[in-house]
């Protein structure tokens, strides 16, 4: 049986008691997006002020949750900053990969091969939340922000002048 | 008047199965029956040998095994047609829980009889289940809702009512909240809303588990009611309603069972109860609700408020004395006032990771916003924690629930 140490590292305490890049920005120019977790009432809102060639200049992070989703939320805002869309995409994938969460296809069909961590991205401290997996109702919790910041990176996109 | 006994919750505690095993190495703290109650032995006997004796489908064959279930089934409607205090058993219906009976009200009574013009009062506080069907409402037929507004004390606050309850068709009210535990005034509701010219609907999920019910005395005109938190079995529950407004009232879910005659140019409905029972029923957890019924009758329903009584205000109380400021707790102040819940907010720590840590130590409390949303707005938080009590807790349960925030206020520390 995983005991609470497995997830509730000093590190996520750390970053739910001093969370990180808190706050908002001007939205627009920034883009602003919300996420829900429906089933707790957790909520959390990205800011994300995105260059024209994709870099992510600033993220703040609003919004209220656990210690789980608050301290993910907080780590992911300090990972992504000044990284490329690219890259922070990559990270995305390697995060949601720790969290044992395979991509679904359109058709709702799980991918054949599990997505795997890009060797090449370095988690760092957000490896503090791989103790999450052995609390499943708690993954969904971790992963808010980051299906959020993905939604971001989507819209943003769609918002960039054309070329 | 009977001598109330009170609860031997040693006796009690016994007749669960699932209390006798741990969790995380600790017994089992079961403070969540708000949510779903545990099952007596009582109940799993009855459905186990219901199966193995009697199983067959009901009121269609004429073998000597059909004839017991019809009539095990039928009995289980008696018997909480007995525990509601209904007049005809032809008026209790059932269906998968108190959200279906609720559901039953809106697709049928309210889409054929409101439309754009009329209104429904409904409270800040209501569950979801007696918010969204209101909601489809009035976003299909333009039907006006209103809200009563709570108190700081989490009671419904009345100042306004004869101003909001004017002109409306429809009253629907909790019985008991099942966040802030507050027992709200139905009769007095059923006499304004009868007085305006109204029906009243009673969401009785969380009120007839606990307290002594008649529906008659309540002066409702809908009842709604489910099994699983009344030591039943889940997928049953119902709805009551006086047989003159079921009458009048078309079929819901249409099919099998609740038809009289079908032709292929039309179909005339069976008659109550079962006009509103299509297909298959739930039938072997009929049976079971029928035999919690009858456990609840042995221990008195009266001696289950007593001791609801009791043991929430040692709850509140000794909750406030350990923890003092850095506990929240929603709701009446006062015990005689509420049900067995007590909603709470731990300073710097989300009840998420409350339940969380509490856990741990094989203290079972639902954490989030207990399908309120509104509610929870209004309060103005996220979230809460919630404990709520049932016939087989003592006040040990409620130490080990101290105790275990004790850990928790630990661990979150600044």
């Amino acid at each position: 049986m995983p005991g609470l140490e497995d997830l509730y590292r000093e590190i996520i305490l750390d970053h739910y008691r001093n969370p990180r890049n808190r706050g908002e920005l001007p939205a627009p120019p920034a883009v602003r997006v919300e996420g829900f977790n429906p089933l707790c009432g957790d909520e959390v809102v990205v800011y994300l002020d995105v260059t024209d060639d994709g870099t992510v200049n600033d993220i703040r992070i609003s919004g209220q949750g656990c210690s789980i989703s608050q301290s993910s939320a907080s780590m992911m805002s300090s990972a992504v900053k000044g990284k490329s869309a690219d890259e922070v995409r990559a990270l995305i994938r390697t995060f949601k990969a720790m969290m044992s969460i395979h991509e679904q296809r359109l058709d709702g069909s799980e991918e054949e091969e599990p997505i795997q961590p890009d060797g090449d991205v370095k988690l760092g401290d957000l490896e503090a939340l791989q103790g999450v997996v052995k609390f499943p109702v708690r993954i969904k919790c971790a992963t808010l922000s980051w299906n959020t910041l993905a939604q971001g990176l989507d819209e943003a996109a769609a918002e960039a002048p054309a070329g | 008047m009977a001598i109330t006994v009170p609860l031997d919750v040693a006796r009690i505690k016994k007749d669960f199965p699932i209390l006798e095993r741990t969790t995380h190495d600790h017994r089992l703290v079961y403070l969540d029956s708000a949510n779903s109650s545990q099952k007596p032995r009582a109940v799993l006997e009855a459905m186990e040998h219901f199966i193995e004796h009697s199983y067959a489908n009901i009121h269609r064959a004429v073998y000597e095994i059909a004839e017991e279930a019809t009539a095990a089934y039928e009995g289980a409607r008696e018997a909480m047609r007995r525990f509601l205090n209904a007049p005809s058993s032809r008026e209790v219906i059932f269906t998968k829980n108190a959200t279906e009976g609720i559901n039953l009200v809106a697709y049928s009574w309210a889409r054929h009889n409101l439309g754009e013009g009329d209104a429904i009062l409904l409270t800040e506080m209501e569950h979801h289940a007696n918010l969204v069907p209101w909601l489809v409402l009035r976003e299909e037929k333009g039907v006006e809702l209103r809200f009563l507004p709570i108190t700081d004390d989490g009671q419904l606050d009345l100042a306004d009512l004869d101003r909001l309850i004017d002109g409306v068709s429809l009253v629907g009210v909790a019985g008991i909240s099942n966040v802030l535990g507050t027992i709200n005034p139905v009769r007095m509701l059923a006499d304004k809303a009868h007085e305006a010219g109204a029906l009243i609907l009673v969401d009785g999920a969380q009120y007839t588990p606990h307290m002594p019910t008649d529906v008659q005395a309540l002066g409702c005109d809908f009842y709604a009611w489910t099994g699983h938190k009344m030591l039943g079995p889940s997928g049953i529950g119902g709805l009551w309603a006086r047989e003159d407004l079921l009458d009048a009232m078309p079929a819901f879910l249409t099919g099998g069972e609740m038809i009289r005659d079908v032709r292929l140019d039309g179909w005339t409905p069976n008659e109550l109860p079962w006009k509103f029972e299509a297909g298959t029923p739930p039938i072997v957890e009929a049976v079971g609700l029928g035999a919690a019924v009858e456990y609840l009758e042995g221990l008195g329903m009266d001696a289950v408020r007593e001791h609801d009584v009791e043991l929430t205000g040692y709850a509140l109380r000794t909750l406030t004395e350990r923890h003092g400021e850095k506990i929240t707790i929603h709701g009446p102040s006062e015990p005689a006032a509420r049900g067995g819940v007590i909603s709470f907010v731990y300073e710097n720590v989300h009840p998420h990771d409350l339940s969380q840590v509490l856990d741990q130590s094989g203290v079972c409390v639902r954490a989030g916003h207990h399908c309120a949303k509104p509610l929870m707005r209004r309060l103005q938080v996220g979230a809460t924690a919630r404990a709520s009590v049932y016939v087989y807790n003592d006040e040990a349960d409620v130490d080990a629930l101290n105790e275990a925030l004790d850990e928790a206020d630990r661990l979150f520390a600044i």
